[in-house]
């Protein structure tokens, strides 16, 4: 005799992840997070506290960054969802990259995805953003390693690149 | 003399694994995935202290995609791990001895149905008496956390028995009768708190076992043979069963250096024949690691009328929680660094490693030295006060000057340690003296104040191993067994091993460690990566250029002494570019014709004696040899608010002496990332229990600096001192930047305000409480 584990049901939705549709399935408590790390096998967001502290999971949501472990999978339905690996060879991701990489603005890069996609979300509202507008579109993610300065340093060094003429 | 010609040192390469980590495909543990893998969720101890009188698992088994339980009752009782004493079961086995602590675990067709499973298991315990304090703990009539402790197998004369896990003693001098000598005397006694590593990583393993019934295993880990050592001490499985392996970290500031959760995840394999991954929760993370040693300080320290220093007594009590783990090693440590960076010459230290009811502490960034840099650190201040002496010339009139040996009499050939102090007093404005407060009403202001602390740390520990292999078409591959963790030592290696063979280095790979195929290293910790693993790449890399230039010297028919390396993988007859053979000509006639592939190995100890016993007493050292000392000088300024208490860090300058920094831009940023994690054990960060229980296991009520508090000015300064004995001339840098921020920081507060919080960390309610008290002095 077996028992099942009770789940809330179960759903199969279609979901937009990185321009493409995905068919999954979740039940009503599965989290975007959940559903695109253990389903999609896209592990670019991390699982750093599962509870919207840290940050490492942060996606973009209709172009907002958005908490994907807060986010419920079922609750996408019909919005986009891109995770860093879908952001590609996006102008502002890659200016992001390469200062990042100049910059030493990482160590372990585990907070590195999820830092990423917040500071391209910063740049696409503001083009020129300071010290302090920087920290404050920041401030949700957590970084262990760096000590902040360099990442404050590598966003701002990516605006600037990305005025220069091409 | 190393030749620096070439470049590979001392340039800002980029990390070696910053295209994976910047697209997100870096593969940490919880990325991993293997055919047919279960997943696995822990069950906890609700109790402090109980015996473990049966399990009924019967409830979990029925759910419906569970693969496999295992309980205390699959382990044998005399298998137990530990760095230093042999204390430690795989998880509980008879006896639970904190909350949190790993009763059973359950593998599970998914981690849902794992985690509802394991909900499911029920134990049946019979209570016993719990101690939460060390001091209790210690206490004539306390509970035994352990029945006989005493009987447990160790690795050096610890001193165990009741609750006292480790004990060790020094002395240097006749402190007895310095007292006498000395104009002034202060003393008082310090605490500090339990701070959380935090990586943002939780930690995970995933092990899998072959049709031998052999495993393999992948962690969160600091050294894969460590990971090896642990997990089959604790299973009884001989070496050879197990071979450990390591995907990218995220981040270990010493919580993943001794074992996690890997011995369970390895049964759990061996049970159920399949793959099984267990990724903790960032609450099983917080209940179940381990976390900074609190500390209870009390030191005494005395010094003539003119500033010099005389003599110091430490005594500390840190609470080990339930198992030694490193406990041994950070007190030991601690003891050695006690009088930091300076000329002390009657020195007695002594304590002893309480074993209580709550999670084991253990090895974190700094390994002791933090907490007795903050007492250490403050006592100067109060007794450069006492003296009528200015506080920075206090430090300079007794600091360590080159050619002084570290206290124990271990002779030290590298010190930049005035430099550091140059740079920081001249770069942080410190001789010109800062407005007190802004123009707000008094109870109102912003009180600014500036502080200083100096501290060292060491590089050298133990054994570590290099293998350099050519490669067919001429190209190297590096393999030293080193976990890099984030830091960046997997770029610093290839760097040195770079520099050696006078290649660039995207010539040189770096192999991922391994235990069936890297030579053996103790592990990333210790700030030890650079300079003992550093050390054999040379090694490995001279024995490379060797075997090169007999091949040359038969392929140019000329004598090996008449050769040189030429940048970019060539060995040329001196002076004569043209008449050169390239590696990749040297390594087809190797591998083809003659004398088979090119390989050099290094492997060594690190063998200085901790002390020299004709100058220091010594009783249960934990690390008979260690030493190398890099050295830091830091200065803060702060903000404190009138009103609040709250303390803004503002400024901070931090030098450090790395001997040669073979990459400057990581080493800074160590320095920095260093700093910051300082600042949070300073002012914000400490896990609080309610009794027993953790009360705080989660980031919402465990606050890490953000980018919001870190300060507008934070600048990081590298010292090049040239280690003789190191890699280019290289020492450490990892935990150096930690050591002194607390002391700095309240250094800091006390010259704002003339409050002296003697309690980590500096919360803006005792900063307050100390305000307040002011006044109404």
């Amino acid at each position: 005799m077996s028992a099942a584990v009770t789940e809330t049901p179960i759903a199969t939705l279609t979901l937009d992840v990185n321009g493409e549709p995905v068919s999954v399935r979740a039940a009503l408590s599965t989290t975007l997070l959940t559903t695109l790390r253990d389903e999609l096998h896209l592990t670019a967001a991390k699982r750093g506290c599962n509870q919207g502290v840290c940050g490492a999971c942060t996606v973009s949501i209709d172009g907002e960054p958005m908490r994907a472990c807060l986010s419920l999978a079922q609750g996408c339905e019909g919005r986009e969802v891109r995770t860093l690996e879908g952001l590609g060879d996006d102008p502002r991701l890659v200016a992001l990259q390469r200062a990042f990489a100049a910059h030493a603005a990482f160590q372990c890069g585990f907070c590195t995805p999820g830092m990423l996609v917040a500071a391209r979300a910063l740049l696409e509202r503001d083009a020129d953003p300071d010290d302090a507008a920087v920290r404050a579109a920041l401030s949700g993610n957590l970084c262990r390693c760096t000590g902040y300065a360099r990442i404050v340093t590598a966003v701002r060094a990516a605006a600037r690149a990305l005025k220069e003429p091409a | 003399m190393n030749d620096r010609a070439h470049g590979a040192v001392g340039r800002a390469v980029p990390q070696v694994e910053g295209e994976e980590k910047l697209t997100g495909r870096a593969a940490y543990i919880a990325d991993l995935d293997r055919p047919g893998m279960l997943h696995a969720a822990i069950v906890q101890s609700p109790h402090a202290h109980a015996r473990i009188l049966g399990y009924d698992v019967a409830a979990a088994k029925a759910v419906r995609g569970v693969r496999g339980i295992v309980t205390g009752d699959d382990l044998a009782a005399q298998d137990r791990m530990g760095a230093f004493i042999k204390d430690e079961p795989a998880f509980a086995k008879g006896v639970v001895r904190y909350v949190g602590e790993i009763v059973a675990a359950v593998a599970a067709d998914t981690e849902a149905i794992a985690r509802a499973a394991a909900a499911l298991v029920r134990v049946d315990y019979e209570e016993l008496p719990a101690v939460v304090d060390p001091a209790e703990a210690l206490a004539p009539g306390a509970p035994l956390v352990h029945d006989d402790a005493a009987s447990y197998v160790k690795v050096f004369d610890a001193g165990t028995g009741g609750n006292v896990c480790s004990r060790t003693e020094f002395r240097t001098g006749d402190p007895d009768a310095a007292w006498a000598q000395c104009d002034a005397i202060v003393e008082a006694t310090y605490r500090t708190q339990a701070q959380a590593h935090l990586s943002l990583e939780p930690c995970g393993a995933l092990a899998e076992i072959d049709a031998a019934g052999r495993v393999t295993l992948w962690s969160a880990n600091q050294s894969v043979f460590r990971v090896q050592a642990s997990v089959c001490e604790s299973l009884g499985l001989p070496m050879t069963k197990l071979r450990c392996l390591t995907p990218r970290v995220g981040a270990g500031f010493g919580n993943k250096m001794e074992a996690h959760v890997q011995p369970v995840v390895v049964l759990l394999a061996i049970r159920t024949r399949r793959a099984v991954k267990l990724i903790l929760s960032r609450e099983e993370d917080f209940e179940t690691v381990r976390a900074r040693h609190p500390f209870v300080i009390r030191v005494k320290t005395g010094a003539k009328a003119d500033g010099t220093l005389v003599a110091r007594e430490m005594e500390l009590l840190l609470d080990g929680g339930a198992y030694g783990d490193d406990s041994p090693g950070v007190l030991g440590y601690a003891l050695l660094m006690q009088c930091g960076p300076y000329r002390i010459p009657h020195v007695r230290g002594h304590g002893r490693v309480a074993y209580t009811n709550k999670m084991r502490f253990g090895a974190f960034r700094g390994f002791g030295v933090p907490q007795v840099t903050f007492a250490a650190e403050t006592q100067l201040d109060e007794l450069a006060a006492k003296l009528g002496i200015d506080r920075l010339e206090l430090r300079r009139r007794n600091m360590l000057h080159p050619g002084d040996p570290w206290f124990g009499g271990q002779a030290i050939r590298s010190n930049g340690l005035a430099e550091c102090v140059d740079t920081v007093v001249r770069e942080s404005g410190w001789s010109t003296p800062l407005p007190k407060s802004d123009d707000a009403a008094p109870g109102q202001r912003r009180l600014r104040g500036r502080g200083l602390a100096l501290s060292a740390h060491i590089s050298g520990l133990l054994a570590s191993g290099a293998i350099v292999r050519l490669l067919e078409d001429g190209s190297v591959l590096l393999n030293t067994g080193a976990v890099d963790i984030g830091q960046g030592s997997n770029t610093v290696l290839t760097q040195i091993c770079a520099e050696a063979l006078k290649v660039p280095v995207d010539r040189v790979a770096i192999a991922s460690p391994d235990t069936d195929g890297s030579p053996y290293n103790w592990g990333t910790t210790a700030s030890r990566v650079t300079y003992v693993t550093g050390s054999s790449v040379v090694g490995a890399a001279a024995e490379i250029e060797k075997k090169l230039k007999q091949h040359a010297g038969e392929m140019l028919e000329c004598a090996v002494d008449d050769l040189e390396l030429l940048p970019g993988g060539k060995v040329a007859v001196k002076g004569v570019e043209q008449h050169a053979v390239s590696f990749a000509d040297i390594s087809a006639r190797a591998h083809w014709a003659v004398g088979g592939p090119l390989i050099g190995t290094h492997s060594w100890v690190f063998d200085t004696k901790t002390f020299d016993p004709k100058r220091a007493v010594a009783l249960g050292l934990p690390f008979a040899q260690i030493g190398i000392f890099s050295f830091s000088a830091l200065v803060v300024e702060v903000e404190v608010d009138e009103a609040t208490g709250g303390v803004r860090v503002v400024g901070a300058w931090s030098a450090a002496d790395v001997g040669r920094a073979i990459n400057p831009q990581m080493a800074a940023g160590q320095v920095e990332g260093a700093f910051v994690q300082g600042m949070g054990y300073a002012l914000t960060e400490e896990l609080v229990w309610d009794g027993a229980r953790l009360a705080n296991p989660s980031l919402m009520d465990y606050k890490i600096p953000t980018f919001a508090e870190v300060p507008e000015t934070l600048r990081a300064f590298l010292v090049e001192s040239d280690e003789p004995s190191g890699p280019f001339g290289a020492k450490s840098v990892g935990e150096l930047g930690i050591n002194g921020v607390a002391a700095a920081i309240a250094n800091a507060v006390a010259d704002a305000t003339g409050v002296r919080v003697q309690q980590l960390p500096m919360t803006g309610e005792r900063v307050l409480r100390g305000l307040l008290g002011r006044e109404r002095a």
